[in-house]
């Protein structure tokens, strides 16, 4: 994994600082909230309903187990034993005391983390498949890429006041696991004909009121071009983007008004005057990145198959959680475990300190070291041996996050909603307990099999209610909750935005109406393997209108 | 009728104006019942933001019910408890320890 150098430390160091500095002199009164607002962002520091809240970055959704510890560590001090992960694979703490975060942001420092860039109009931290460096169906690992990008973007001059903020994802596999689409610039690492390593570039994605799906404005990009691309691309942003209205601010807008073939353009004729210049990433420099990535050395452990039968046969529980939460691995000996963070009835991404060590500790004795952060809110083992899955499941039934529901309808994301955000019209956290107390038994999920539900509690779209095969969007009319239900979302190499429905539910009706949906498409679906989006996508949204809606859907 | 609500400077907590204070629970909040006393409230807010004592000031609605503040907005309801999912934490979980 990817270790500061020299510099790094004295550049995150030295910002710690500069805003202990600032936040004193707030405390003092000596700059007002209008001043100190943007300072704040900068670093992560949000204002919420109860508190303030701190944003931490997990470039890439890796974390060494020393700095998981870290995160314990701050919980338990400055907060109330837990944080929370959240879809950009960072965490954040709903607690802290504007007077610690000094002291937070300087034990960070100590394992290499920060919160600078999680917040404001600037290049947010960059996104990567949480199987990246496991998965058997990826040509490269694309973290060695998005680290490149990240230090490249780190406090940017160019970059630095945007018209808004701006998102960038990568994966290294056909399978999109990292919602690249969704993303300003989605980016997909792929290998051409000669065998030499690119990018497909998409841009303009985002979720938020005006959702849009990003378009492909290159098919390949040699890599070493990389960082000249995506200065073209945000160069034409900063000059075009709209910066008159907030909510057109965004490169989306941008894209969508001028047209993917005349922005692309725009770029190309930009990127020409750059290609060969300075940002040119010579091949060195790639590879001493990618050498901090480098796979740990897997050892050989055939002994996996026969212990995994002989545990399977022992417990039908662990038989399950193999079969939902576990995935292939490019070394068959091994194999990536997701640690679900959606226990029936609890708040999704929400993890305690105690249970953030014992991670630590489980990733320490048989992961290597490494643990990812997924944009579904749970978190990875990416290299287990086969042959300890059964001691890394037992671990996990100690701590209560050996759910096996990865992927399936209780693996919900949720955004914090009314309950702690400022923004929210209506709660999240209680529907999403609701949906999986309703289908808590594993039999029924598995055989209701993948389904993807997301939850938003406004239209800013933090848990990504439009691309949920089942959305559900928390609006306020007339002063209570009402919550909107869009179906056919997809957020993987399909990328589609969902439709509404129609009229919205009550607190105490959306439960139903959830169930309403998932019984119909068991009604109506051919068999086992064609999925609740497949059935949408098949036959549309009128079974499911007619279902929630009856008589007046006919008659409309 | 309206309470003057904001959230403290050093540590974000939820507070309301009392009567020549700020304090950490709705019940003991300073009720304007006319316009007059609504704009009393609004210059205190003013003032105590440009004091640097508390951040994003607000003037919320209220009716009284079963004799306790009840405000007109969920969000309001849920800064005077704390998150509805945890009862554990914000200040309806002072309420409990205290009983
Ligand atoms: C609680 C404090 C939060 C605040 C104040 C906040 C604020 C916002 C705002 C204003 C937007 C819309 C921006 C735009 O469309 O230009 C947004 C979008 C978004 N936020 Fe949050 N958010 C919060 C928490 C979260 C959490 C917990 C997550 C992850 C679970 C998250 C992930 C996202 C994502 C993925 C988007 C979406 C879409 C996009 O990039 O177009 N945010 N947020
Ligand atoms: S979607 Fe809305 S309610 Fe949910 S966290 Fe984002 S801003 Fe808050």
């Amino acid at each position: 994994m990817y270790r500061y150098d020299e510099f790094d430390h004295e550049f995150v160091q030295a910002r710690v600082a500069q805003f202990g500095d600032q936040v004193e002199r707030r405390l003092a009164g000596e700059i007002t909230e209008d001043q100190f607002r943007p300072l704040r962002l900068m670093n992560g520091v949000y204002l919420q309903l109860h508190a303030y809240m701190l944003r931490i970055a997990i470039p890439y959704g890796t974390l060494h187990p020393r700095q998981l510890r870290m995160l314990a560590h701050i919980a338990r001090t400055y907060d109330k034993g837990y944080g929370h992960f959240t879809t950009r694979q960072n965490i954040q703490f709903h607690w802290p005391a504007l007077s610690d975060v000094p002291a937070i942001l300087a034990d960070l420092a100590t394992v290499e983390m920060h919160a600078i860039q999680t917040s404001g109009n600037c290049i947010r931290n960059v996104t990567a498949d949480h199987f990246a460096g496991a998965a058997a169906d990826e040509v490269a690992d694309p973290r060695p890429y998005a680290e490149i990008l990240r230090q490249w973007s780190s406090v940017h001059p160019e970059f630095s006041y945007l018209p808004r903020k701006f998102k960038i994802a990568v994966t290294g596999a056909e399978r999109d696991r990292a919602a690249i689409k969704t993303h300003d610039i989605g980016l997909h690492l792929k290998k051409n004909d000669e065998g030499e390593l690119g990018f497909a570039v998409y841009v303009g994605g985002g979720l938020g009121r005006t959702p849009m799906v990003a378009k492909k404005i290159r098919d390949f990009l040699p890599q070493e071009h990389l960082l000249s691309y995506v200065t073209a691309i945000l160069r034409v942003y900063n000059l075009h983007g709209r910066r008159d209205n907030k909510f057109k601010a965004r490169i989306k807008i941008l894209v969508h008004e001028t047209g993917t073939e005349e922005l692309a353009s725009w770029v190309e004729a930009e990127w020409q005057a750059l290609k060969d210049g300075e940002l040119k990433l010579p091949e060195q420099d790639v590879s001493a990145i990618r050498s901090y990535f480098a796979p740990p050395a897997l050892t050989a452990r055939p002994e996996g198959d026969e212990a995994v039968r002989v545990a399977r046969l022992d417990s039908r529980s662990f038989g399950e959680w193999l079969g939902q939460n576990v995935t292939t691995h490019r070394n068959p000996d091994y194999a990536a475990v997701t640690i679900s963070l959606k226990s029936i009835g609890e708040t999704p991404g929400d993890i305690s300190d105690s249970q953030m060590e014992a991670i630590a500790d489980l990733a320490e004795r048989y992961a290597f070291d490494e643990v990812r952060v997924t944009h579904e809110q749970n978190l990875v083992l990416p290299h287990v041996a086969r042959a300890d899955l059964k001691a890394v499941y037992d671990g996990l039934v100690e701590i209560g996050l050996a759910t096996a529901n990865a992927g399936l309808i209780s693996d919900i994301i949720a955004c914090p909603g009314l309950d702690y955000c400022a923004l929210a019209n209506a709660r999240s956290i209680p529907v999403a307990q609701q949906i999986a107390r309703r289908f808590s038994s594993l039999e029924r999920q598995r055989d209701i099999g993948e389904l993807k539900l997301k939850i938003s509690g406004c239209i800013n779209a933090c848990g990504h209610h439009h691309v949920g095969h089942i959305g559900i969007l928390g609006v306020e009319k007339k002063g209570a909750e009402l919550y909107q239900i869009t179906l056919g979302g997809s957020a993987d190499e399909n990328t589609t935005v969902g439709e509404i429905i129609g009229r919205g539910f009550g607190p105490d009706e959306i439960v139903d109406a959830v169930e309403a949906l998932v019984e119909t498409y068991l009604a109506i679906r051919s068999d086992h393997s064609e999925r609740f989006l497949d059935v949408y996508r098949r036959v549309g949204p009128a079974p499911f209108k007619e279902v929630l809606y009856g008589a007046e859907a006919k008659a409309a | 009728m309206k309470l003057l609500t904001a959230n403290r400077l050093s540590d974000g907590e939820a507070v309301w104006y009392a009567d020549g204070q700020w304090v950490e629970t709705i019940a003991e909040a300073l009720i304007a019942h006319d316009k007059g006393s609504q704009e009393a409230l609004e210059s205190i807010g003013n003032q105590a933001l440009a004091d640097n004592l508390v951040v994003d000031v607000n003037l919320i609605d209220i009716e009284i019910v079963d004799g306790s503040i009840h405000p007109i907005r969920l969000r309001e309801r849920i800064r005077a408890a704390g998150p509805t999912i945890r009862n554990d934490l914000g200040k309806q979980a002072r309420i409990q320890q205290a009983a």
